[in-house]
């Protein structure tokens, strides 16, 4: 069996940033472009402060990310970025399973005869 | 399953497989050492490799073309890092022109094999893979690689439902 405890802490926090319906709009919203803190705050009906500690929850799973920008911090989405490093290292365990099955292969066959 | 464990990380662009195989480390250092066994192994059946050099020594180059069904061959080449046999090896892996000098713009990945005893006939064999930008990624996966996708990530998808559509 493959279990693996730290992808299992990083999916527990994915999941858990994504279960709030505020968390999931902003991300939407970082999807499509750059917004700081401030222009989120003034579209949900809570506090700047509030808003503020859902950003700090999807920043935390690597949802989002936030960068500096004059006074400012622009939240922007990593979901892009994610999915492409993810469904490449699925590509390179795929490659490297195929090459184990071979190494397999190989190593099954009677010595003297390669 | 000889595959024992999986590790990627998306942030450092790394993926860690480790397996167990029924064979002392000698024998499965050949699988590397050996140009005629790692051409069985190192290319699909469809892109089987065919070693041209083979100079396993530290700053040591092998290189490499591949048999396409189209009768394409493209060339790749390897640099040895390090090498500590029958246990470690460290190299550089990248695309090749002509001339066998790598291919200007394209991406490169470092790959590092650690073979350890696991009793008197098993070997523990751990294989670490690092790219050197999603960017990089995105040309290795362009050169032929099939597409595939990660059951969490459309999981996400399904969550943010059109929302999540890259533009």
């Amino acid at each position: 069996m493959v279990v693996d405890t730290v992808d299992e802490q990083t999916n527990d926090r994915l999941f858990h940033a994504l279960a709030d319906a505020t968390r999931r709009d902003i991300i939407r919203r970082a999807m499509r472009g750059e917004h700081s803190i401030s222009d989120l705050a003034r579209s949900y009906p809570m506090s700047f402060a509030a808003v503020q500690k859902h950003v700090a929850v999807l920043e935390d799973a690597g949802l989002i990310s936030k960068d500096p920008r004059g006074r400012e911090k622009l939240v922007r989405s990593n979901i892009d970025t994610i999915r492409t490093a993810n469904r490449l290292l699925e590509e390179m365990e795929a490659l490297w399973r195929d090459r184990i099955d071979r190494f397999e292969a190989i190593l099954e066959e009677p010595e003297g005869d390669i | 399953m000889p595959v024992t464990n999986v590790h990627k990380d998306p942030e450092n662009l790394t993926m860690t497989v480790t397996a167990e195989l029924e064979a002392p480390v000698t024998r499965v250092w050949q699988l590397w050492e050996d140009p005629r066994q790692l051409e069985r192994w190192w290319g699909p059946p469809t892109y089987p490799a065919t070693m041209v050099d083979h100079d396993f020594t530290p700053g040591g180059k092998v290189h490499y073309y591949m048999t396409g069904p189209e009768g394409d061959t493209p060339r790749g080449w390897w640099r040895i890092i390090s090498i500590d046999a029958p246990h470690r090896l460290e190299f550089e892996d990248g695309f090749a022109d002509e001339n066998w000098d790598p291919v200007d713009d394209m991406p490169t990945m470092t790959v590092r094999i650690d073979l350890s005893e696991q009793g008197d006939d098993s070997t523990k064999v751990t294989i670490e893979t690092v790219f050197q930008s999603t960017e990089a990624m995105e040309q290795i996966l362009a050169m032929g690689a099939e597409e595939g996708m990660i059951a969490a990530m459309n999981q996400i998808d399904e969550i943010l439902g059109a929302g999540a559509t890259a533009s």
